[in-house]
């Protein structure tokens, strides 16, 4: 009896300091990020977050990271308006309509996607890709719908719009295979009692399975909000990297660059003890602001859902 | 007695983890004649030397290098911090870096060269330019392939009256250093609004990543025009533009070309091995058949070599042994990799280098 309890007592223990790692990696991570970045925050202040310059050459450092970070939410955007409907159709579909026969393959299927490294991703976008957005989408936009400010500019396939497109096929596998899971979880017993009250297939999934699931639902989202937001190698293959002012993502059709790819860019060359470094370091602290706060307001908006409908549903 | 019975378990599975980690620490350390030396640094030489390092195991078994690819930045830092055996920089180290690690020589190993790279459909190779249009293009203030200052160099060719597509490199790198270099020294408006770097702040174009990004961009567009190190453009056959050197010549960019400029920069004087090297400038070299946008790309080593913390004698005798065969047979392997050979007056002042280095103040035998 004892021993069990001093058995019990390790692993708790154990746990304990495995969870606790994952607080001090965070903070450690923070603080590492913030004192990186110092030198460049005492030199431009809050023009660093809001200034559109970006200059590492010596004698005429500057450095605002605006257009990064509208760069990343833009593409984010539409990596999630494409890559969200995609993906609930297919998790439906797999739940719902799909005979076991069709279910199973498809099910690997989509999840292999996830496993392609994203460099791959990357050169099949700048490839092969590009060209298919350009001559079928990007080349009629423009020339139909140039008028609208989004979609002026001459298109070469390498800007904001490719980079959103290709976010989103990378997110498919991530949001579909979690909502497929979480639309298997909703009881049987519900849809039997909708089907049995007359509601149609359509109606049962829209108004029973996607609202009993949508906090699971919206969880998978925000996991594949984290691979846009985070995503790199492939994004700066295809997002035509502008730097500057001509970065800021005016158009769907303009070169931008996100703050991950400016810093895959730059790192690895920037002149030691210059301030260039601590640039790219800033450019860091603020990924990772952003990467907290869209999960805290995820969490927020988790519960306060779960709260208004009361019993209504789920955990 | 179960419980006793895992724990017996584990202990055993715990002494084969550690046996296994000790096992490996005895075995793998067989001989101690075995040197291992540590380099890293740019990029651009990366192939070369790797295919030096492979075959310089036939030379030397005993001798195992490792480089590792991180950017000449990367590897100056490594060196200065002095974590490494040797670094590679396609850029001399400057005045600040001096101060960090003196007693650094300076060792030429290859050469690089820049080439504009085009995409004009039904245009050939070998578009006339000079380096104040290029300037001009990559500013933004030239816009059209037709434009006068364009077609004027070349009467013969019917350009199209198309927007110029600018592509640049996204990453920092080697290359643009010395492509923005050469567009400063070309064009005062260049060096008055953007200047000389390895990322400068480019005021048009779209930015690829790398080499082969930019390659694969401007061959997959038509109507671009963006900058390759010479190896992809030959290995790509790449339509590129033959620039006017200071001898008044268009010349195409080749090995020959790039050997010939670094040659006659070379036979004006170059700096001893440990003296500064952050003025010296092979671009716009005098000779008659010599490419305008060459530099040099250096392997650096501490002169007194017992300043880096894990540095033996048979460590110190094997760099010294490496060194001196990669400026002389190694060379051999860079022609089928286009990169260009060093000339023999640049070989000369290697020697030289190579022969002062020191460890614990006694000289090492180079062969």
């Amino acid at each position: 009896m004892n021993q069990t309890l001093s058995y019990d007592n390790l692993f708790k223990l154990l746990t304990a300091i495995i969870a606790a790692s994952a607080a001090v990696i965070l903070i450690v991570n923070a603080y590492t990020l913030s004192t990186g970045a110092l030198p460049v925050l005492q030199r431009f202040g809050g023009y660093f977050f809001i200034g559109t310059q970006w200059n590492p050459v010596p004698g005429r450092e500057i450095f605002g990271a605006l257009p990064y970070l509208l760069g990343t939410l833009v593409t984010s955007a539409i990596a999630l308006l494409i890559g969200v409907p995609l993906s609930l159709g297919i998790a439906i579909f797999l739940v719902e309509m799909a005979p076991k026969t069709v279910k199973v393959p498809i099910s690997y299927l989509v999840e292999l996607l996830a496993a392609v490294p994203s460099v791959i991703y990357g050169l099949w976008g700048l490839f092969v890709f590009r060209f298919w957005i350009l001559n079928y989408i990007e080349t009629p936009l423009s020339t139909y719908l140039g008028w609208i400010p989004v979609f002026s500019g001459t298109p070469f396939g390498l800007d904001v719009f490719s980079a959103g497109v290709i976010l989103a096929i990378m997110i498919i596998p991530t949001v579909s295979s979690v909502s497929r899971e979480v639309i298997q979880a909703v009881p049987d017993s519900l849809r039997e009692a909708a089907y049995s009250i007359g509601a149609t297939k359509w109606e049962v999934t829209r108004h029973w399975v996607l609202s009993y699931g949508r906090s699971g639902i919206f969880g998978a989202v925000i996991l594949g909000l984290g691979r846009a937001v985070g995503e790199t190698m492939a994004v700066t293959m295809v997002i035509g990297n502008a730097i500057g002012p001509a970065a800021v993502p005016t158009s769907l059709f303009k070169p931008s660059q996100t703050m991950s790819s400016l810093i895959a860019n730059g790192f690895l060359e920037a002149t030691p003890a210059s301030l260039e470094l601590p640039a790219y370091i800033g450019v860091g602290l603020i990924l990772l602001l952003l990467a907290l706060s869209i999960n805290i307001i995820a969490h927020m908006m988790v519960t306060r859902v779960l709260k208004v409908k009361g019993g209504g549903a789920v955990e | 007695m179960k419980n006793v019975s895992k724990i017996a378990i584990a202990l055993v599975a715990i002494a084969i983890v550690i046996g296994s980690g000790l096992g490996y620490i005895y075995f793998s350390n067989p001989s101690q004649e075995t040197a291992i030396l540590n380099g890293s640094g740019a990029t651009f030489p990366y192939p070369l030397l790797e295919s030096m390092i492979t075959q310089y195991k036939q030379v030397k078994s005993n001798v195992q290098i490792n480089y590792q690819a991180i950017g000449s930045g990367g590897g100056i830092t490594a060196l200065t911090g002095k974590t490494v055996d040797f670094a590679a920089s396609d850029a001399p180290l400057s005045a600040a870096d001096r101060e960090k690690a003196p007693n650094v020589l300076h060792i030429p190993e290859t050469i690089g060269a820049v080439t504009v790279a085009y995409n004009i459909p039904g245009a050939p190779t070998g578009l006339h330019m000079t380096g104040k249009v290029i300037a001009d293009i990559f500013q933004g203030k030239v816009t059209k392939w037709n434009d006068p200052a364009i077609q004027n160099l070349n009467t013969g060719v019917t350009l199209p009256d198309k927007d110029i597509i600018v592509v640049h490199r996204s990453d920092g790198s080697g290359t643009t250093f010395i492509f923005t270099g050469y567009l400063s020294e070309a064009s005062s408006d260049w060096k008055q609004a953007v200047g000389q770097g390895k990322t400068v702040a480019w005021p048009t174009g779209l930015g690829a990543n790398g080499n082969t990004g930019v390659a694969g961009v401007v061959q997959g567009t038509p109507y671009t025009i963006g900058y390759v190190e010479l190896a992809y453009a030959l290995q790509n056959s790449m339509t590129v533009a033959a620039i006017q050197n200071p001898a008044g010549n268009w010349i195409l960019p080749s090995l020959d070309s790039t050997k010939e400029a670094v040659q006659s920069v070379a036979s004006q004087g170059l700096p001893a091995g440990n003296e500064d090297w952050s003025n010296v400038n092979v671009l716009n070299a005098p000779g008659s058949q010599a490419y305008p946008i060459v530099s040099f790309t250096y392997l650096l080593v501490y002169e007194e070599l017992n300043v880096i913390p894990t540095m033996t004698q048979a460590k110190a005798a094997a760099l010294v042994q490496f060194l001196w065969w990669v400026i002389h047979d190694g060379q051999q392997l860079a022609p089928d990799l286009e990169y260009a050979q060093l000339p023999s007056n640049v070989v000369q002042i290697n020697e030289a280098s190579i022969k002062a280095i020191t460890f614990n103040g006694q000289q090492l035998p180079t062969t």
